[in-house]
């Protein structure tokens, strides 16, 4: 058993949703379910920060239903569904129908609302109403919030609300055009360039913006060398600032697009080996918060285009863990990558009341049990999301999640889904 | 056996062996001066004869034939050498590349056009030369000089000169060089 | 030229398409990179080049290598004159050429990139000559289809075939046969958006040349590292050391996208102008993929660049890609270092 308290050997018994018990050797009544935990790490179900869910709008790429029945093989009780749909979540209606199709999922589906209205970046969202929806995170993720002086004036409304604003830091203008890292490959590769420098200027200016406001901010995905210094630099200072890193971004560099592979294409896309080194660094002391999946599903048709047309995202909620358990083993003790996975972010989205751990008795019986030494080949064929669009399809992976129970219900068993 | 056989003979067919000596060096060479006697009095003198050997065994004999056509008609001849590659009927079955660029700088139409090879076998090289030519013009007549006839045929070809008619199996290979002709085996390695 | 290996016909093991031992006949092989061939596979195209040059100076310039073979070129981009050498090429090689064009095409009504090519595919084609605007896509297409896949320019990335006859134009015009080895060739312009530009840095130094680019900094690639060239912005300094200038066209919208002040501050630093042409090495070969902007990147009184070598190009561009049809389609050899 593994949470935010260390670690121990124990039996974990839940009844009516909660962790009723969490002893050594503990006798299941005869009527109990027994899920078998032997050589396994028990542990709070995994929080995703940064979900596409695609619903309402691209239901061919993805529902709620099937993303969260993919968050739940990954290990995940709690997912964060971004407001890029269409329309986007910006209004208090479209906030209701995402958690109405969440409450029938098999895994929590909380909500971010988006900051502007449309996501367009000019006029503020109505934070306030979202907010009192249960909404506690809002970004315009697929874009940043190219006004400074509207970024500011939204971190001035919202710091009373208990929220967190969240960036998705790309300088539109610097990063116009870019299809890829803009770096040796991209010359070669006659792709045009997104510098590493887009999103480090979107990184500095709303750490300053922080600064300025008192306002938290959370940077989403960050993918370069600069980003996690001024990330380190900024929390050195004490300002409200928390970082997530996706999992594609500290194992994969833009060498894999050499093959114009489709679904190697991501925005932030993938970067340099340094870039990946100082993001693996980043998580390693702390800098970086939380390993966010940005799953972000696109129908095959989609993805079978030129790779400047082809929209860029990849799907993640089913390898994140065991990626994360895979590149991270021999920097990381699991608990650390478990923090990264599930409690700090459990806390940066306002979930940790029920998500997140510890495992006490008391606490929502939001779990997972983890197989860390399960060897498995990705194969996108068997993927439970509605796409297909991962990078790592071929890739042996160590590591896994064998169960998941959310609110107490066994959802998956021994990596089945059961509904 | 042509270089270029030899070149695209992959190494797992195994590599030429020779048995035995079927022409010395001087055989061919009288050969040569018979064939040279036998077109100049088929053509009645060489006004109109041209020479294309067949690229790259029946080229250097075509320059041969023609040096001794000098020697006794006093009339040089033209001579051309032609590569077959693109007109062969085995393309796509193995590798087929040309050998030598097809060099024939006079005009074909209305020339009796002598082609010229080393060893004929299944005819099927000559049948290719023969379209060859034929997108070069329209020769009056073409005929075939051949230092070895060693039959097997399964074109209706027939050579009109022969240095030596020469009964082989099928799977044996012979070769035409400045050594004169050797028959021989290949032999797995 | 007779002998049992050369005749499909002559023994129990002539059909190599059933020797598991034979030549992988029905293997896809493809030309998308330069980086495919390299130095020996460059030097092959180049040799059978040479037969395909004399099969065009014939009074019937056609052979019937490729009879039966059909080629389809896919064009989503306009390239009148790309696509004509490959359809003569593939015309001249007795193959049935099939022209698909987008602005024609079911790609212009939404159809998939993916489902057009696979539809042409199944129609039983054996090579599609694609060019397209999108880097990559040569790549994409080569991983759907059974067909050979030819690269006929693909978005800023690469043309391979205009590097090969580039190659040989230049070889054919120094009369070298042991390749372009320590000739000094400067590429001068876009190099950035320029697909001909990397191609030809591939194919030039790959031939042993020293080359050397000279562009603005706007119109350099963001990053030269691995790039076998020497980087210069002194056009000046360059050209009495060059045996070869190669111009490269400028898009004037480069302008209009504040990558350049304007195309006459352009022809000022890097056009090769009448004052320039002076400082030309004496047989200095001047040469442009076409089509020019006189007055931009070549002065218009400048006869630097003699039309006879731009007919050469024309010329040798049929040639080459009869070579490339040919090495893919009907030579069973591989084509590929």
């Amino acid at each position: 058993m593994v949470d935010a308290t260390g670690q121990r050997r124990a039996d974990v018994a839940v009844a009516d949703g909660a962790v009723v018990a969490v002893e050594p050797e503990l006798e299941p009544s005869s009527d109990a379910v027994v899920l078998d935990a032997a050589r396994c790490v028990v542990a709070p179900g995994l929080v995703d920060l940064h979900t596409h869910l695609r619903e309402p709008g691209r239901e061919e790429a993805e529902r709620i239903e099937s993303g969260a029945r993919a968050a739940a093989l990954g290990g995940y009780t709690a997912v964060l569904a971004m407001p890029n749909t269409e329309p986007a979540i910006d209004s208090v209606a479209v906030v209701r129908q995402v958690l109405d199709l969440g409450a029938s999922a098999v895994t929590d589906v909380a909500v971010a609302g988006a900051i502007t209205v449309g996501r367009e970046g000019e006029r503020l969202a109505p934070l306030a109403e979202m907010a009192a929806l249960g909404v506690r995170l809002f970004t315009d993720d697929g874009s940043g919030v190219q006004d400074a002086r509207l970024m500011r004036r939204a971190l001035e409304y919202a710091s009373v609300l208990d929220v967190v604003l969240a960036q998705h830091c790309e300088e539109a203008r610097l990063a116009a055009g870019g299809q890829m890292h803009e770096g040796e490959w991209s010359s070669r590769l006659g792709v045009p360039g997104i510098p590493a420098e887009a999103e480090e200027l979107m990184v500095h200016r709303d750490i300053s913006l922080s600064r300025l406001t008192g306002a938290r901010v959370h940077l989403l995905h960050l993918s370069t060398a600069g980003s996690v210094a001024l990330v380190e630099a900024a929390k050195t200072e004490g300002l409200a600032v928390t970082a997530e890193a996706a999992p594609h971004h500290l194992c994969l560099t833009d060498a894999e697009v050499a093959g114009y592979d489709t679904a190697f294409k991501v925005n932030p896309p993938l970067r340099g080996t340094a870039d990946v080194a100082a993001v693996r660094a980043g998580l390693a002391s702390g800098a970086i918060d939380a390993i966010a999946t940005d799953h972000a599903p696109h129908a095959q048709e989609a993805k079978e285009a030129p790779f400047d047309q082809a929209p860029p995202g990849m799907i993640g909620l089913e390898t994140a863990l065991a990626v994360s358990m895979t590149e991270l083993a021999d920097q990381l003790p699991i608990a650390a990558i478990l923090a990264l996975l599930s409690w700090r972010p459990a806390q940066i989205a306002g979930l940790s009341a029920e998500h997140g751990g510890p495992v006490a008795p008391g606490a929502s019986a939001n779990l997972c049990v983890i197989d860390p030494s399960a060897t498995w080949v990705v194969d996108p064929a068997r993927s439970a999301s509605r796409s297909r669009n991962t990078p790592f399809t071929g890739r042996r992976l160590t590591g896994r999640a064998r169960h998941t129970v959310y609110r107490g219900e066994p959802v998956v068993v021994d990596g089945e889904a059961q509904r | 056996m042509a270089e270029r056989e030899r070149y695209l003979t992959p190494p797992r067919r195994g590599v030429f062996v020779a048995r035995a000596q079927v022409m010395t060096a001087s055989d061919v060479r009288r050969a040569l001066t018979r064939i040279a006697h036998e077109v100049i009095e088929r053509n009645r003198g060489l006004e109109r004869v041209a020479l294309i050997g067949l690229q790259t065994g029946g080229a250097p004999l075509a320059r041969r034939l023609a040096a001794i056509l000098e020697e006794i008609d006093g009339t040089a001849v033209p001579v051309g050498s032609v590569d077959v590659a693109f007109y062969r009927d085995d393309i796509g079955l193995r590798p087929v590349l040309p050998e030598a660029v097809t060099s024939i700088d006079f005009e074909v139409s209305g020339r009796v056009v002598v082609l010229v090879d080393d060893v004929l076998f299944t005819g099927r090289t000559v049948r290719a030369a023969l379209n060859a030519l034929n997108d070069y013009g329209r020769a009056q007549a073409v005929q075939l000089a051949v230092m070895v006839d060693r039959g097997h045929r399964e074109l209706p070809i027939r050579p009109d000169y022969v240095g030596k008619n020469l009964p082989t199996r099928r799977d044996e290979l012979v070769d035409v060089s400045e050594e004169g002709v050797v028959l021989g085996d290949l032999v797995a390695r | 030229m007779s002998d049992p290996m050369s005749d499909p016909m002559s023994g129990p093991a002539a059909d190599p398409a059933a020797d598991p031992g034979g030549w992988p006949v029905t293997a896809t092989r493809h030309l998308l990179s330069i980086a495919d061939l390299g130095r020996d596979g460059i030097n092959e195209v180049m040799r059978v080049t040479d037969s395909f040059v004399e099969v065009g100076r014939r009074a019937i310039p056609k052979v019937p290598a490729l009879r039966g073979k059909t080629v389809v070129s896919l064009f989503c981009e306009d390239s009148t004159r790309t696509r004509l050498s490959f359809e003569t090429a593939a015309r001249r090689l007795s193959a049935d050429t099939m022209n698909f064009s987008a602005s024609s095409s079911s790609l212009s009504k939404g159809e998939s990139l993916r489902d057009t090519v696979e539809t042409i595919d199944a129609m039983g084609v054996h090579a599609l000559v694609v060019r397209h605007f999108s880097a990559g896509v040569p790549w994409q297409v080569a991983s759907w289809v059974s067909a050979a896949v030819v690269n006929a320019g693909d978005g800023w990335h690469e043309h391979p075939t205009q590097a090969l006859l580039d190659c040989y134009t230049i070889r054919e015009s120094i009369g070298a046969d042991a390749g372009l080895e320590g000739l000094r060739i400067a590429i001068v312009g876009d190099v950035k958006h320029s697909r001909v530009a990397r191609s030809n840095v591939l194919a030039f130094s790959a031939l042993g040349a020293e080359v050397t680019i000279v562009a603005p900094p706007t119109l350099l690639p963001p990053s030269l590292a691995g790039w076998p060239v020497v980087v210069s912005n002194d056009l000046d300094g360059v050209l009495p050391k060059s045996d070869v200038v190669y111009l490269l066209r400028l898009q004037t919208e480069r302008a209009t996208e504040s990558l350049l002040p304007s195309v006459r501050e352009y022809t000022a630093g890097y056009g090769l102008t009448r004052e320039r042409g002076a400082l030309l090495a004496e047989r200095a070969l001047v040469m442009h993929p076409g089509p020019m902007n006189r007055g931009v990147e070549i002065a218009a009184e400048l006869a630097g660049l003699p039309n006879s070598l731009v007919t050469r190009q024309v010329a040798n561009g049929v040639a080459v890609r009869m070579a490339v049809l040919y090495l893919l389609l009907g030579s069973g050899a591989d084509l590929g270092a």
